[in-house]
């Protein structure tokens, strides 16, 4: 039997496998950030050098990899919207941006209350700081570009050509950023083992994969909206039965 | 009609747009004036102590420079876009990008340019020393180019948007940062004895990575603004 591959590629028939979708993801994320949650602040023991406050990690660093993780899969939709000329692919990386812009903002916000009993400070202008910030500013700066642009053609392709560019910048931003300072400490989770105690490790990988669920199942939710928005003259969409009530 | 080579075509843009660009100095002026302007509002923010007026002198004539070009860049294409000139270039035989680079050189050559010369004298007033003061005008150099060829992409994406000016610092200033951070490392580098050539080195790899990537992607940027 021959699989279509592209039959979810239509709006159409993505609107309906979205819907089905989303309630999966969205009950094993919530439960997901329970258990994750529970293990972080019951079952973990406190960080013989930082205390209490390092529970904040299981927030933080969830938030941060994933801030970083869909700016990429964000640009790989647009580049893919872009080759190959598909509507999908272009509502996917717009849905993503928001979602995106969150968690960089979830990222320095939690990182400011590290910070303070920390280092002493709200915010230093260290490396990973700065670099994320520099992360915000390019997902505002691609909402901005596509919201200014009434065509939503012209908007798709225009902010994809944006973050494809800023993709390839990426890499350099962090560098140089890098060299020009640092203070955050390194990465404590490395391929050659780590120094972390177990309850803390499985409390962060449960709520990575929490927030990674939450960010499908809230895309999801918004690019459903979109194909609405941008469909709604057709004759499928008139025929929904939550559109028709 | 003879056929036209790629250089040539190059230069002729170039010496088209300087044409241009010199019918209209008060543009010209109007950015190097805001240059100069920025760079001496910061000692009187900060206080007219010399020890730390020279030791923010790279950085301030470089974030000065970057809100200058980003000032000017809005003109980059928006002329001839409105008078149709833009359509004219796209349908012509000769590839887009080769047009988008001469429009961007000879705009660095008008709005950058300028204020690599007129840095100097800025310097003096910051109390920097001759060495440190060679440096900066070398990253400049090296650096003012790649903005401009950044900005141009950013141009050519807001082409006839409205809030265009505003928007385009929105998308090209993140995108400059590393620019900055090489150029003002350099001096730091010099003032602190150590050498700068590293710095130096990754500026011109920029404006060499930029050179080859940024007047293609300009001009994909200039085909979906303009389809």
């Amino acid at each position: 039997m021959a699989i279509n591959w592209f039959k979810y590629s239509a709006p159409s028939t993505f609107y309906a496998l979205a819907g089905k979708l989303i309630p999966w993801f969205a009950v094993s994320a919530a439960m997901l950030f329970a258990v994750g949650l529970y293990i972080g602040f019951f079952v973990a023991p406190v960080d013989y050098q930082q205390g209490e406050f390092y529970r904040i990690i299981f927030i933080h660093v969830p938030a941060s990899i994933l801030s970083m993780f869909l700016y990429l899969v964000m640009a790989a939709y647009a580049a893919l919207g872009l080759i190959f000329n598909t509507r999908l692919s272009a509502m996917m990386a717009t849905a993503i941006a928001p979602t995106g812009a969150l968690f960089a903002f979830i990222s320095l916000w939690t990182g400011a209350l590290w910070g303070k009993p920390m280092w002493g400070a709200w915010w230093v202008w260290d490396a990973r700081l700065t670099s994320e910030l520099i992360l915000l500013f390019l997902y505002l700066g691609y909402m901005a570009l596509h919201s200014s642009i009434d065509d939503p053609r012209r908007a798709d392709r225009a902010s994809a050509l944006l973050a494809i560019v800023g993709s390839v910048n990426v890499p350099i931003i962090y560098f140089s950023v890098k060299w020009w300072n640092t203070l955050h400490q390194g990465s404590t989770i490395k391929f050659s083992g780590t120094s972390m105690h177990v309850a803390m490790q499985q409390a962060m990988f449960i709520t990575l994969a929490a927030c990674w669920l939450y960010a499908i199942a809230v895309v999801l939710a918004r690019v459903r909206s979109i194909i609405l928005e941008r469909e709604h003259q057709t004759k499928w969409v008139a025929e929904l039965s939550e559109v028709r009530t | 009609m003879k056929e036209l080579t790629l250089f040539s075509m190059l230069k002729l843009v170039i010496r088209r747009d300087m044409i241009l660009a010199m019918r209209r100095r008060a543009d010209v002026l109007t950015t190097l004036i805001f240059f100069v302007m920025v760079v001496s509002l910061f000692p009187l923010g900060v206080g007219p102590e010399m020890e730390m007026l020279r030791k923010i002198a790279p950085g301030v004539l470089w974030v000065a420079a970057l809100l200058a070009s980003m000032l000017s860049l809005g003109r980059l294409f928006s002329a001839d876009h409105q008078d149709g000139t833009l359509e004219q270039m796209m349908l012509t035989p000769q590839p887009l990008a080769v047009i988008v680079l001469g429009k961007i050189v000879a705009h660095w050559m008008v709005s950058g340019l300028p204020l690599v010369l007129i840095a100097p004298v800025l310097g003096i007033q910051f109390d920097m020393q001759a060495e440190t003061l060679g440096i900066l005008i070398l990253g400049l150099l090296l650096g003012t180019p790649v903005l401009s060829m950044i900005g141009g992409i950013g141009a050519a994406l807001t082409l006839g948007l409205r809030g265009g000016g505003v928007l385009l610092s929105l998308l090209v200033l993140p995108l400059c940062i590393p620019i900055l951070i090489f150029g003002t490392a350099a001096v730091d580098a010099v003032a602190t004895g150590l050498s700068p050539v590293s710095h130096l080195s990754l500026l011109g790899a920029l404006l060499v990575l930029a050179l080859t990537f940024a007047p293609w992607v300009a001009a994909q940027a200039l085909r979906i603004s303009m389809e």
